[in-house]
């Protein structure tokens, strides 16, 4: 409490003489916790990086976007009276002459699983203050990052090649394309902007940005490997979105 | 008021993350974690792969898709080391979807019987009565 006082100018801005009631020193668990946070004294999650909630809401937002497509792509194929294209038949790739059925989807599955691993550890370099590591890391995680979207380009242009346009395609169901395109579309891009900022930041790390709390091109405040974290989290919900993708538009 | 802040990461277990020094775990969960993911989506894939067709197929691409999210977002994206405050403000939220989804279906489910029931005669043909 000595500090409290001791900052003059706090102290004087608020105005509060009397004696404050004990804060609690101790983080209460449980559902205690929730009250602590969502009663809490001018901002919530107190202690925590604000960078993080700000992008867990922006993920959720996000979450938002992606739920809405996935289920207006339910909507139209569970009340079409057209047959829907078999996936597991579109997205076969002829393999020593014969058919195996979603092979490029399934590579692209696990690159981008892997990217997430190599994200993961990156964070976790990061906090270790690992420059060369975590620097390494990243960027493993930008080329497997980049080598997806790669792939997806691939699979646009031989899709494309057979016909497939958002208002038609060969095999049945119109909706098919556009359904395709969107959610596909909308994922690369955010696997794209990904990659872009993976990019960015493996090169902060390894100028030593971070550790020398150097500010960014666009913010005052300073750098720190939080931001590394953060970055993650957006990867985790990429690599996340892509799993409820397969799910439902590939393997259903 | 910032004081209070410093003394939060002792009482939660040497685990608790989030409070200064950021989120800090042995590498080795990630690695399972990671191993565990190869596989559930291996067993995914296998689902198309051998050709699984009704009930059996959904119940399995949901559940290894279930288990794969679940495990990315608590260890990778550490929300089981996050404060609850937080973890319930970010995963209720989605259950929304849940509703979203179910009037979608009954709506879609609607639309097609109707479709079935005003276009049948023309459905062979590549009318825009599809529409």
């Amino acid at each position: 409490m000595t500090m409290h006082e001791g900052t003059g100018m706090a102290a004087n801005f608020m105005a509060a003489p009397e004696v404050l009631p004990p804060v609690p020193q101790v983080q209460p668990g449980g559902w205690e916790s929730v009250v602590a946070d969502v009663s809490s004294d001018q901002r919530a999650f107190k202690g925590v990086p604000w960078g993080k909630p700000m992008l867990w809401i922006f993920l959720l937002s996000d979450t938002f976007i992606f739920g809405s497509f996935l289920i207006s792509y339910m909507t139209v194929r569970i009340s079409n009276t057209a047959a829907w294209p078999n996936p597991s038949e579109v997205f076969a790739l002829t393999l020593f002459g014969r058919e195996v059925p979603l092979l490029l989807i399934a590579i692209m599955t696990f690159i981008l699983i892997s990217s997430s691993g190599t994200m993961a550890l990156a964070v976790n370099f990061g906090y270790r203050r690992d420059r060369k590591t975590t620097f390494r890391l990243l960027l493993a995680t930008a080329v497997l990052g980049a080598s997806f979207v790669g792939m997806q380009a691939l699979e646009w242009t031989k899709l494309i090649h057979e016909g497939v346009r958002p208002w038609t395609n060969p095999w049945g169901a119109v909706q098919f394309g556009s359904s395709f395109f969107m959610i596909t579309g909308f994922h690369g891009t955010h696997v794209t902007i990904g990659v872009i900022f993976l990019v960015i930041t493996s090169i902060k790390v390894l100028r030593g940005d971070l550790d020398q709390e150097r500010p960014g091109f666009l913010t005052g405040r300073k750098g720190n490997y939080e931001i590394v974290e953060i970055l993650g989290l957006y990867w985790h919900f990429v690599d996340l979105v892509w799993v409820f993708i397969f799910a439902f538009f590939y393997l259903w | 008021m910032e004081h209070v802040e410093h003394s939060h990461a002792a009482p939660t277990g040497d685990n608790a993350g989030g409070h200064g020094k950021g989120q800090q775990h042995p590498l080795g969960i990630y690695f399972k974690i990671w191993g565990l993911l190869f596989v559930l989506s291996t067993a995914s894939y296998l689902v198309d792969y051998f050709h699984f067709h009704g009930l059996l197929r959904w119940s399995l691409i949901i559940i290894f898709m279930l288990l794969k999210a679940g495990l990315i977002v608590a260890v990778f994206m550490h929300m089981v080391w996050e404060r609850l405050a937080l973890v319930y403000a970010i995963l209720v939220p989605p259950l929304l979807l849940m509703v979203l989804m179910g009037i979608g279906a009954l709506e879609a489910d609607y639309t097609f019987l109707t479709r079935g029931a005003f276009f049948a005669p023309t459905a062979e043909k590549p009318a825009p009565a599809a529409h």
